[in-house]
């Protein structure tokens, strides 16, 4: 991990573009400010990288592959790679960022830890690096998202941590969200907030969007390997939060010749009113302490989002996103519910790969996208399939 | 056209009188639809000094569970930015206290800021707290539009909140400084600490240039004179969101509420 200087990248106030900001309470400020002013410095130092990537490779089981899917390739027309976050331990990239951020906290003197999580993946990633540093974890998760995703519940308690129901609004993803910021605003002492995506107040966009950067330094270095050249043609990542995108997009940033392909989750379709295509759907707004694209009403109320995917379902996107989308360096995509259980058997099919229904969104976007046969296209598959056994079977359709 | 300079209601307010000054927060919309005015005009009868009217959110995060349900009801009982400016409308002929409006900055940035402080204006709002708009973006894109409407912006400050950060804030206040008093969100607490006082008195010791009310945990007459021997006075919410919910006379209950927070 190298510390880059990119026009994508944020600035000193904590902005990309007019997106970012830190719109908090004063009573987070304090810490947000010590955050801020200490990040860089720590993640960093010497000790830290060395700390950092010795877990990457030798806990989390990085560099993942990156694997040529030779079926995959011949049915769309180009040369696709799958990056296997998939086979990161816990499932999925989120534990990049997780464990950067136990890291950190442990050198910011910090003695327990809080987290939101949608899915679960986060909330799992975070009790596993808890239980690794013996850390007190305490993991919020909406009561809706409890019931549906009771696996991953019982994985955290298994790992030691408490998980708590949100039990206010929607009892969703932004529902957790808003408690663990709560929870921080009543115990600012000794607690450390593990945010799950690249979303938050600055510097939490910017700071998980390095720590899941590895993903696209890993690419650089395999593709070089396998295709003579740093630089795909194509980044496709699927958008919730949006933190494996901000990952696998990183170091291809300021590479305009790299197409960066978001995929947003359309649930229904985009204008069936159960969707959580932030980009098509939103407007300019400020949530969980950032000014992004929301989706809300026409007074600024915040609108829940539906997706199939728990991981997805997310009525803002992180204002990196924002800004490619804004700027127009990113080319914003969106599959439906249906598209991308289709998709997701279609890779088990074809590579024997059985996707996390969050992925299964970004192979359902090769589909809308044209290629021409040498286009070196690389898909990161975040997540494996596994905690989504029950809704492949719920949706019955192989 | 001429232009009237008129005082802010909140300066005249602490110029006449320093210490124990009231501020009740409600939502608007909440336990009614139409409850606004009728709020208002029992708290001022009863001896409220300053009213602060909640604009409902759908994701308050610096609000514990009272506020959060008010907030909730508001909305499902259809209260928006637009009704909201409609049910106050006039409000002046009747209210003669400072009246500032309270929530949170995504509602007051979609209505459009500058349309939102010219009709804040328009009505004879005073002044604005809008807890997750923070310093740094209010001076930088913000504060002029505030000025060019009369508005006051009101920051708060925590028993975390640094001594060389409480000076900056005191530089750039306007009206008073909204002193949180515990690392919390709002909730009524019951009684105020050791650890509480001992803040309020380092506070006080910093001689600030503006007036402080201390707001949270501020629910009866013995956190309320507690509060005033450290501060000008203090602000209830949750406490009185409370005896709205469970009253079924509103305005006698409202104006016996302030009185024995007030102890008359």
């Amino acid at each position: 991990m190298e510390q880059t200087i990119s026009k994508y990248a944020v600035d000193e106030q904590g902005y990309y573009g007019k997106f970012g900001g830190a719109f908090i309470p004063e009573m987070l400020y304090p810490n947000v400010e010590e955050l801020k002013e200490k990040y860089l410095d720590i993640i960093y130092a010497p000790e830290f990288q060395e700390a950092f990537h010795g877990l990457l490779k030798d806990y989390v089981g990085r560099p993942t592959p990156l694997y040529f899917a030779s079926r995959l390739s011949e049915k769309h027309g180009a040369k696709i790679y799958l990056k296997r976050e998939d086979l990161c331990h816990t499932g999925a990239h989120k534990v990049n960022n997780t464990v950067g951020q136990i890291l950190l906290a442990q050198r910011l003197g910090k003695k327990k830890i809080i987290a939101e999580t949608g899915a679960g993946q986060h909330g799992v990633a975070t009790a596993t690096v808890c239980a690794l540093m013996g850390m007190e974890c305490i993991v919020y998760m909406g009561e809706v998202d409890m019931a549906r995703q009771r696996p991953n519940v019982e994985r955290m308690r298994i790992l030691g941590a408490e998980v708590r129901p949100a039990k206010s609004g929607s009892r969703t993803l932004k529902d957790a969200t808003n408690e663990a910021m709560r929870h921080w605003i009543n115990n600012p002492n000794e607690t450390h907030y593990i945010i799950g995506s690249v979303v938050g107040p600055h510097p939490y966009p910017d700071m998980v969007a390095r720590f899941q950067s590895v993903i696209s330094e890993e690419m650089r270095e395999q593709l070089l390997l396998k295709e003579g050249t740093e630089t795909p043609d194509y980044v496709v990542a699927c958008v919730g939060g949006g933190s494996n995108a901000a990952g696998a997009f990183y170091h291809f940033l300021d590479e305009p010749e790299v197409q960066l392909v978001a995929v947003e989750a359309a649930g229904h379709g985009v204008d069936s009113g159960k969707s959580a295509a932030t980009t098509a759907l939103g407007r300019d707004g400020v949530l969980h302490g950032s000014r992004t694209i929301l989706m809300q009403t026409e007074d600024g109320q915040v609108v829940e989002p539906h997706s199939i995917s728990a991981g997805l379902d997310y009525p803002g996107i992180g204002p990196l996103h924002a800004h490619l989308f804004d700027s127009k360096r990113g080319i914003f995509l969106n599959a439906t519910d249906e598209e991308a259980m289709v998709a997701g058997v279609e890779l088990s099919r074809l590579e024997g790969i059985i996707p996390a229904i969050e992925s299964a969104h970004a192979i359902a976007a090769l589909g809308k996208l044209t290629f021409k046969p040498y286009d070196v296209v690389v898909l990161n598959l975040s997540g494996r399939g596994d905690k989504d056994l029950e809704t492949y079977i719920k949706w019955g359709g192989y | 056209m001429s232009e009237i300079i008129e005082a802010n209601r909140i300066d005249t307010l602490f110029t006449e009188r320093a210490d124990h000054i009231l501020s009740m927060y409600f939502t608007a919309g909440y336990p009614n639809l139409g409850d606004t005015r009728k709020i208002m005009k029992a708290l001022q009868d009863g001896g409220a000094d300053v009213i602060e009217v909640g604009i409902p959110f759908s994701d308050p995060v610096a609000d514990g569970p009272t506020i959060q349900k008010s907030n909730q009801q508001a909305l499902e009982n259809g209260m928006n930015m637009k009704l909201l400016f409609d049910q106050l409308e006039g409000m002046r002929s009747e209210i003669d206290i400072p009246v500032l409006l309270m929530g949170y900055f995504n509602p007051v940035m979609q209505y459009g800021l500058e349309k939102f402080c010219a009709k804040c204006q328009e009505i004879g709002i005073d002044g604005l707290i809008l807890p997750d708009l923070p310093v740094y973006e209010y001076r930088k894109f913000y504060k002029e539009i505030f000025t060019k409407y009369g508005l006051h912006n009101i920051y708060l400050i925590t028993p975390q909140t640094s001594e060389e950060r409480i000076k900056e804030i005191d530089d750039h206040t306007e009206g008073f400084i909204y002193m949180v008093s515990s690392a919390s969100t709002t909730g009524a607490k019951g009684a105020v600490s050791e650890v509480q006082e001992a803040y309020f008195a380092r506070i006080q010791m910093l001689r600030l240039k503006n007036p402080r009310l201390i707001g949270f945990g501020i629910s009866n007459n013995e956190t309320f004179e507690r509060a005033c021997r450290y501060a000008s006075g203090a602000i209830i919410g949750s406490a009185f969101i409370d005896l709205l919910e469970k009253s079924d006379n509103m305005e006698a209950d409202i104006k016996q509420f302030v009185k024995g927070i007030k102890g008359n």
